[in-house]
């Protein structure tokens, strides 16, 4: 989707604001929701693609003003009533119904600190995807917009690149996220010029290099 | 710029004298109140996912990664080529980090990551992302600005030096490998370490050698 999270060269957001000897979490509330979001997430009623999409979905102008972990507390408390697992009701109370809870994954205090450390996989090695391009093709990203999640950011749209690495085959965010399917592709690192990206403003050596799924692209 | 008594997110606390919590915090206590009633979500769990971030899982890890790049070229091409496997013999692994490339600052190329569309972030070996890190004026120009934005961290860039910017659009996380300054060569692994910042590892700084003592 064309949304407020896809702020890859905007201007006007101001001057990036640093804090010497940042703590982890500012205040406890905000490791609680980091923590929440690890256990509701070894439910597994959604994915990492969902889950990036339903903060994409934050009205523009919550998105901006919210603090991160506000974010993702709106985020979970979203996904939490979308699966059935609260109700609205239950959130404004703070009282749970007397309806039995779903039956879920309960995250275990034994099994959280390997939880803290587990490993999530995204590659699909295995998959029966084929690759269109290979190391050093020209290739350009699609000018496409689709309404849903899309990991191909506005400002890479239309422009040429070259493949620089062949990653393998990963889920494909556009479809996971839509809980149609991981339906695995191959994914690439491309890199732009930045004067391709930006115009002849840009310096003649600088790039960017951004991952990229074989469907976002097609020779050049 | 930096903040002292006011955060990132533009307010004043007073941790001593807080009446009334704010009200993500009232929320966020309303959440885990009703996921540990309905039995769904241990408060112990959450305790030791809080505690892992806190104290356990942060950027030293990546300066361990890099000090011993710099003083093992073996370990460092391994790196290079496979930096989940080469995390990993280090005891590092796990949530984003496993699809991990090292990229390696040299006089010619400097890197710099950004994660344009949310906050991706190589957790494994830097821990969780700061403020800025995951802010709108950051996200914004890194890909369009990457000089601006490093002169903004007090890093100048001679013109001849080529910069690249890893968009982390995937499910790939890019650590620098930042330039080992000269003058180290007689420090341990462990001094080395020591000199490996944060913001080193992200791009929007070098590493520079201790000064000599008076």
């Amino acid at each position: 989707m064309n949304g407020i999270h896809d702020l890859g060269g905007m201007h006007g957001m101001g001057p990036i604001v640093r804090e010497e000897n940042e703590p982890v979490f500012h205040e406890p509330w905000e490791g609680r929701v980091y923590a929440i979001t690890r256990a509701i997430g070894a439910f597994g009623k959604w994915n990492l693609d969902a889950s990036r999409h339903a903060i994409e979905m934050l009205p523009p102008a919550d998105y901006l003003r919210m603090s991160y972990y506000e974010k993702w507390l709106a985020r979970n408390i979203g996904l939490l009533i979308r699966h059935g697992i609260i109700t609205r009701e239950e959130i404004e109370t703070g009282k749970a119904a007397t309806e039995a809870a779903p039956a879920l994954r309960r995250l275990s205090a034994a099994e959280a600190a390997a939880h803290a450390n587990r490993r999530d996989r995204y590659s699909r090695p295995d998959a029966a995807a084929v690759a269109r391009f290979v190391v050093g093709d020209r290739v350009r990203a699609r000018n496409m917009n689709p309404e849903g999640h899309t990991r191909l950011p506005r400002y890479a749209r239309g422009k040429q690149g070259v493949i620089s690495r062949h990653h393998g085959i990963f889920v494909f965010p556009d479809t996971n996220a839509h809980f149609q399917g991981e339906q695995p592709q191959h994914l690439y690192s491309v890199r732009f010029a930045a004067r391709e990206l930006w115009g002849d403003e840009a310096s003649p050596r600088d790039c960017v290099h951004l991952d990229l799924w074989d469907p976002y692209l097609d020779h050049a | 710029m930096y903040i002292g008594a006011v955060h990132a997110h533009g307010h004043a606390h007073d941790h001593e004298h807080q009446a009334v919590p704010s009200d993500p915090a009232l929320r966020t206590k309303a959440l885990e109140s009703l996921l540990v009633e309905k039995g769904l979500v241990d408060p112990a769990a959450l305790d030791t996912l809080v505690d892992a971030f806190e104290n356990k899982i942060g950027p030293r890890n990546g300066a361990r990664v890099v000090a011993r790049a710099w003083v093992d070229p073996e370990y460092k091409k391994r790196l290079l080529v496979d930096g989940g496997s080469a995390i990993a013999e280090l005891g590092y692994a796990g949530s984003q980090g496993e699809h991990l490339i090292a990229v390696e600052n040299t006089p010619q190329v400097h890197n710099l990551v950004v994660c344009t569309l949310c906050s991706c972030y190589p957790w494994a070996v830097l821990g969780l992302p700061p403020v800025w890190y995951k802010s709108a004026p950051y996200r914004s120009r890194a890909v369009i600005d990457p000089r601006g934005v490093l002169r903004e961290f007090g890093l100048e860039l001679p013109e001849e030096t080529e910069i690249r910017v890893w968009d982390s659009t995937a499910e790939i996380r890019y650590l620098v490998v930042p330039e080992r300054p000269v003058g180290t060569e007689n420090l341990s692994e462990d001094d080395l370490a020591a000199l490996v910042s944060r913001d080193s590892m992200i791009g929007t700084a070098k590493v520079f050698a201790p000064k000599p003592k008076p």
